[in-house]
């Protein structure tokens, strides 16, 4: 390769990244660094510039402003030797439905100019991994969406690549793929892979070892997901978050709002997550409740979700916004 | 330099195995040009004859029935009806029923006979200039024909006479004419379709965004996806003319050979205009819209139909710019002049520079403006 990476431990930063369509700035001032090994969770509502970052990391899109080294390579410069080191799943899959998973590994592997021996031996190593075996001589078109997405995953790794950008890779397929994928996920980061993905699901967010949130063009969030939980604006000082497990959940939720000391109360489920007093009695909610004739299960304290997390980073960041307009 | 067609050899193989997994494009692509070329082979008679004319003879004595006869016995003119006024002459030719009407006057017999100069009335429709056009001629033709026979009385010869020879195609044959250049506008069709398609099928699958992240190089992707159906094109071609000349029995006066060779630069030409509209068009009906916008120039302004010299000085200058016309000069150079390689080469010189252009053109559109989601 032309350009040497330089090893400074870090898989991708972004410095100020910057991207304008026109007027519109998609995405604004955002600066994260991913450390080689992680699998980095990048969320968002739709529309909040997820792609575009992406578009941005892997040379598709140039930048407007900002730095990015991808694999210690400056994208702006050499996008090339960025795209030979990286590989990248879309949310569509991107397989060819008229040739066989044999083919579509083969081309890949082609395209990223693997000689034919090194390019048998990756194939035999992914299909191992993705256990593709029993499919190899299958139309792409006729296989399901759980793999589909382990065929476009191996097509993506065909060239070892040490940095991979899934974007939404479980996306409509079902549980049981979504989970198996997971696990294949921290196999490979575990072997020093570093994984860039986009997500929905929050569930999928607890699992990453780091995650950013973004929000119409500005980074709200970045760390780990326990560093994020503790954040103060998250969990403002002398407050707690608890759980009321109860079979009334909305006669619940409608009393508990109404007493003083709970600051705010939403559904889970059959259960109440509530943000209250540092000094709130829990026994007291309990009985006040039961006065009522609502029926108590348990209440125990709880650690904020990353929902909750980005739930509160949102408004904090929406009334920010608000108070600099006026 | 090989850095720049990066992935020509994986796009290559890939798309010849898209080709062998869809037979229907291939048979498609080779039969369905060959059905409009019987069809228009077969159907289309360039020659005007049997004109539908109405005749209305107010004399009606031997001299205007010979009249009648020598313009029967010219092939232009098929007589559909005798009128009796001049109310229904018109009636007929408004009506669509005659393009060319005749009236013969009262007097046509006396003043043959006293010398004083007879007159024939020929209405024409003017609303086809083609038919117009051999109308007047024959008419005028016959005319002067039948004055010269009255005044020479079959004794003198004629001061001057134009002695017209037609070389290439002798009995003047539709095919002859019309197939070679038929040869330009399937060959286009089909090929700007199939690289067109091709690349914008990838468009909709999400394929080809993904092949952006790879480090395939827009030159070699673009010259991977053209080869294979160059050969295709190429096939295609030697079906027309083996069709053109056994079952139209259209003799090739020149070298085959040279014609397959000259052809490939015209195939290149319309593949990259395919590739050009695969830049700007991202669904397969966008493609077909953008394609439709080169097959018209291609028929109407390549001297294909309208001789390209007589056409108004501003569309003559964009004739240059279709390639079918250097194709149409080469297809028919070959098959019907005789024509060879140094009659012709510049004009195979421009297609090919017209390709690589489309082509640079192109693969510099594809670099710039990655897919935007």
């Amino acid at each position: 390769m032309a350009t040497a990476p330089q090893s400074n431990g870090l898989a991708i930063s972004a410095e100020h990244l910057v991207r304008r369509f026109g007027q519109f700035t998609a995405v604004n001032d955002v600066s994260f660094q991913v450390q080689r090994g992680e699998i980095f969770g990048f969320l968002g509502p739709n529309g909040s510039g997820k792609t575009t970052v992406i578009k941005m990391l892997t040379g598709l899109l140039p930048l407007t402003a900002g730095k990015a080294l991808v694999e210690g390579i400056d994208v702006s410069t050499d996008p090339e030797a960025v795209r030979q080191n990286i590989g990248y799943m879309s949310q569509r899959f991107s397989l060819y439905d008229d040739l066989t998973v044999t083919e579509n590994l083969q081309f890949y592997g082609r395209i990223y100019g693997l000689p034919p021996d090194r390019l048998k031996r990756r194939m035999d190593e992914i299909v191992q991994l993705n256990s593709l075996s029993p499919y190899l001589d299958r139309l792409a078109a006729q296989l399901s969406g759980g793999w589909k997405q382990r065929l476009a995953l191996g097509c993506a790794m065909l060239h070892e690549p040490k940095l991979l950008f899934l974007d939404e890779p479980t996306a409509g397929i079902d549980p049981v793929a979504r989970r198996q994928l997971w696990d294949l996920l921290f196999e490979l980061s575990g072997h020093g892979i570093t994984f860039f993905v986009t997500t929905h699901y929050m569930d999928e967010a607890e699992r990453c070892s780091h995650v950013a949130y973004i929000y119409y063009g500005r980074l709200i969030a970045d760390g780990t997901p326990n560093s994020l939980r503790e954040l103060p604006d998250v969990q403002p000082h002398g407050t707690k978050r608890v759980e009321v497990t109860t079979p009334e959940v909305t006669r619940a939720l409608r009393f508990a709002r109404q007493l003083p000391g709970i600051r705010s109360a939403t559904i889970f489920g059959q259960s109440i997550h509530a943000l209250v007093e540092e000094h709130f009695d829990l026994n007291d909610l309990r009985e006040q409740l039961l006065k009522n004739g609502i029926t108590v299960g348990e209440i125990r304290p709880l650690a904020p979700s990353l929902e909750d997390v980005f739930v509160e980073l949102t408004y904090k960041h929406q009334a920010e916004t608000e108070a600099a307009r006026v | 330099m090989s850095n720049l067609f990066r992935g020509f050899r994986a796009v290559f193989f890939k798309e010849t195995l898209h080709v062998r997994r869809d037979p229907s494009t291939l048979f498609f692509s080779l039969v369905i040009p060959l059905l409009q070329m019987v069809v228009l082979g077969f159907g289309i008679d360039t020659n005007i004859r049997q004109i539908n004319t109405v005749v209305f003879n107010a004399d009606g004595r031997r001299e205007s029935r010979e009249l009648i006869d020598r313009l029967k016995n010219s092939d232009t003119f098929h007589i559909r009806r005798y009128v009796q006024n001049d109310r229904d002459l018109n009636d007929e030719i408004i009506a669509g029923r005659a393009r060319v009407g005749i009236k013969i006057p009262v007097d046509y017999s006396d003043r043959l006979l006293h010398q004083t100069g007879a007159q024939v009335l020929v209405l024409i429709d003017g609303s086809d200039s083609s038919v117009a056009g051999q109308a007047i001629n024959v008419t005028t033709a016959i005319g002067l024909d039948e004055s010269l026979r009255r005044v020479l009385k079959d004794r003198g010869a004629m001061a001057v006479e134009m002695r017209p020879k037609l070389l290439f195609n002798p009995d003047s044959r539709s095919p002859n004419f019309f197939l070679p250049g038929l040869t330009a506008v399937l060959l286009l069709n089909v090929t700007t379709f199939l690289t067109a398609f091709s690349i914008v099928r990838e468009k909709e699958r999400g394929t080809l965004e993904q092949l952006f992240v790879t480090p395939v190089r827009p030159l070699g992707l673009l010259l991977g996806k053209l080869l294979p159906y160059l050969v295709i094109g190429f096939a295609e071609l030697c079906a027309i003319v083996t069709f053109m000349r056994f079952v139209f029995q259209v003799p090739i006066h020149g070298n085959v050979l040279l014609l397959g060779l000259f052809s490939l630069p015209y195939l290149f030409v319309s593949l990259s205009i395919g590739i050009l509209v695969s830049s700007k068009a991202n669904s397969q009906s966008e493609a077909i819209q953008l394609a439709f916008l080169t097959f018209l120039p291609s028929i109407f302004f390549s001297g294909y139909i309208f001789p390209r010299e007589t056409m108004p000085k501003f569309f003559y200058v964009i004739s240059y710019f279709v390639p079918a016309s250097y194709y149409i000069n080469i297809t028919r150079g070959i098959i019907l002049r005789g024509a060879g390689l140094s009659h012709l080469w510049l004009d195979a010189l421009a297609l090919f520079a017209m390709g690589t252009l489309l082509l640079v053109v192109a693969a510099r559109r594809f670099q710039k403006k990655v897919i935007m989601a």
